[in-house]
């Protein structure tokens, strides 16, 4: 089997067996870039000699004796994720001369873990987006049909990891840009509960949804990444001090009286296509001896009205620090102060970062904050409720990741609601702050689907415990795109 | 409800956005239609609920001691700034 098939313990097992070294599996994915990145557009910046250097590195690490499941191996960060001395464009004209000053702590975390980082993944502009069309370096093309999208916002990074262009990448999900975007490009993707990782570094969208994870082939690799990044970090007000427990050594516990839930909401008027593949993906955890029920969350239907009120409010604030002054782009011969921040900004943001602003800015203003932000923040507390209470009755719950397959490029992008509505399953997590899980469960129109698990905070190990045990019995996750096998 | 050009006009010198009169009725158009859909929250019933403002509530904010914790890297973070002289921001002469 080629290297770039292999799952991260079996490189890890044929690095310390000598078979290959880090700088020769490092090169084997720099290759691979090389010869596919073109097509694809999934990688905004490559960093060949950083990578070698790194991997080099990683060689004499394990040569001295050190030992570690992710010693070598190469990865690709979403783009969002400051990098030390690398540009760091959160796919936006806004960022494309800046040169990160430090490491986000993902990054950091994973430099220390001896990770080699090939490069820096395309991306919706500043994670807004559904389908990876935003982002200012051009739209990242769905490797198992190029005139598809990938899913969005993290777009490059799912669509590299199922071009095989890395074992894994980073992600980030504020409504779903992790698990939608795995599922359309037929990989598994993690995102972990609010403050499990650390968001230090991590350009910020909606602070109170942001989340960073991981996306992989299979769970059980995605159990050995998100190990490394998970923890507590004081750089993060809201990082979590709870212990990260060892998400692989629990991938293999049986699933026997497991307590999942159909989620009712999200079964009604799903495609029958759709429909059949969860039922099937219920067989398949039913006869490894979990229970199922139906749950119902009677709010939750009001999960995209309710983020699209939250996550445009909070961006609007967030992103008023682009303001041509400190760093980014700067308009040419501003007249005067104001002319500066608004051609700046105005010539520095695409369409859609600048819709959310004015949403945002609407919705925030003297008059409509009752009626819309106050309004949402309470709904939000209803949905987070009605999860709370569906975890006294089971241990996971279950649904799809997105409504259909993967898109047409062009087909969306004029119309914000409908591309609004491709996160109608994935959000109620990121408004409740959960942990989420998206894996593939076959194919529809030849293109992959996924299956999404939620589990309540802190469950993560359950979450790819119960997938890796679905992947021991599927062979979905080992599909691969034609021509990239 | 529907927003106007005069609205959009309004809404992007809140935020300091300049944007074209071309734009102005495509905006105009795009947030009527974002605004029409979160409509929708006015039928939840929501009478007694609190506001959540983060999914941490409940949590107590940490606090740090009030020590020196980062070291002077004016340089290095100047590198990014368009104008910079002295180890100062420059921009356009605000006070005539």
């Amino acid at each position: 089997m080629t290297w770039h098939a292999r799952s991260i313990a079996e490189l890890a097992n044929a690095l310390e067996r000598r078979e290959l070294s880090s700088v020769e599996l490092t090169r084997h994915f720099l290759e691979r870039i090389g010869a596919l990145n073109g097509a694809l557009n999934a990688l905004i910046t490559v960093t060949a000699e950083r990578a070698l250097a790194e991997a080099a590195v990683a060689d004499r690490r394990r040569a001295a004796g050190e030992r570690g499941p992710l010693l070598g191996i190469p990865l690709i960060h979403k783009d969002i994720f400051c990098t030390d001395g690398v540009r760091t464009s959160c796919g936006s004209r806004m960022l494309d001369n800046f040169v990160a000053p430090y490491d986000a702590t993902v990054v950091a975390r994973l430099k220390a873990a001896g990770a080699v980082m090939l490069g820096k993944a395309n991306m919706d502009e500043f994670a807004m987006g559904s389908s990876n069309e935003t982002s200012f370096y051009g739209p990242v093309h769905n490797p198992w049909d190029l005139d598809k999208v990938p899913g969005g916002s993290s777009g490059g990074s799912a669509a590299a990891v199922a071009a095989r262009l890395a074992p894994f990448s980073t992600g980030t999900d504020t409504g779903g840009s992790i698990r939608q975007p795995a599922a359309l490009s037929g990989i598994t993707g993690i995102k972990p509960t609010y403050g499990r990782v650390s968001r230090y570094g991590m350009i910020a969208f909606a602070s109170s949804l942001d989340q960073a994870g991981v996306f992989a082939r299979s769970a059980a690799d995605a159990a050995i990444a998100l190990g490394a990044i998970a923890g507590f970090d004081p750089r993060d007000s809201t990082s979590v001090d709870v212990p990260v427990p060892d998400y692989a050594a629990t991938l293999d516990g049986p699933l026997a009286g497991l307590r999942i839930g159909l989620v009712k909401e999200f079964s009604e008027a799903l495609e029958p296509r759709n429909g059949a593949l969860i039922a099937a993906a219920l067989d398949v955890f039913r006869s490894l001896g979990a229970k199922t029920t139906t749950v119902s969350l009677p709010s939750l239907p009001l999960s995209v009205p309710t983020y699209y009120v939250v996550a445009p409010a909070e961006c609007s604030s967030n992103l008023s620090r682009f303001d041509g002054v400190r760093f980014g782009y700067r308009c040419t011969d501003p007249k005067d102060l104001r002319d500066l921040y608004e051609r700046s900004r105005g010539e520095g943001f695409g369409a859609e970062v600048k819709r959310r602003i004015m949403t945002g800015t609407y919705v925030l203003s003297a008059g409509y904050f009752d009626a819309y932000y106050l309004k949402a923040q309470k709904v939000r507390q209803l949905i987070a409720g009605e999860f709370g209470a569906a975890f006294q009755q089971v241990d996971l719950l279950i649904g799809p990741t997105t409504p259909t397959p993967a898109f047409g490029i062009g087909a969306k992008i004029d119309d914000p609601v409908t591309m609004y509505l491709n996160d109608i399953y994935t959000i109620g997590a990121n408004l409740a702050g959960l942990p989420a899980i998206s894996a593939p469960c076959g194919f529809v129109e030849g293109l992959p689907m996924g299956v999404q698990l939620i589990g309540p905070p802190f469950s993560e190990g359950r979450l790819l415990n119960a997938v890796h045990r679905y992947q021991l019995a599927t062979d979905w996750h080992d599909r691969a795109a034609p021509g990239y096998a | 409800m529907s927003l106007t050009s005069r609205d959009v006009e309004k809404i992007a010198h809140l935020a300091r956005l300049g944007i074209t009169d071309q734009e102005k009725p495509v905006y105009a158009s795009s947030l009527s239609k974002i605004v029409e859909f979160v409509d929708q929250l006015a039928r939840a019933e929501t009478d007694g609920v609190t506001p959540m403002a983060h999914p941490l509530e409940g949590l107590t904010q940490r606090l740090r001691a009030d020590e020196v914790s980062e070291g002077d890297d004016h340089e290095k973070f100047q590198r990014n700034a368009a104008a910079v002289q002295a180890g100062l921001y420059l921009v356009p002469k605000v006070i005539e």
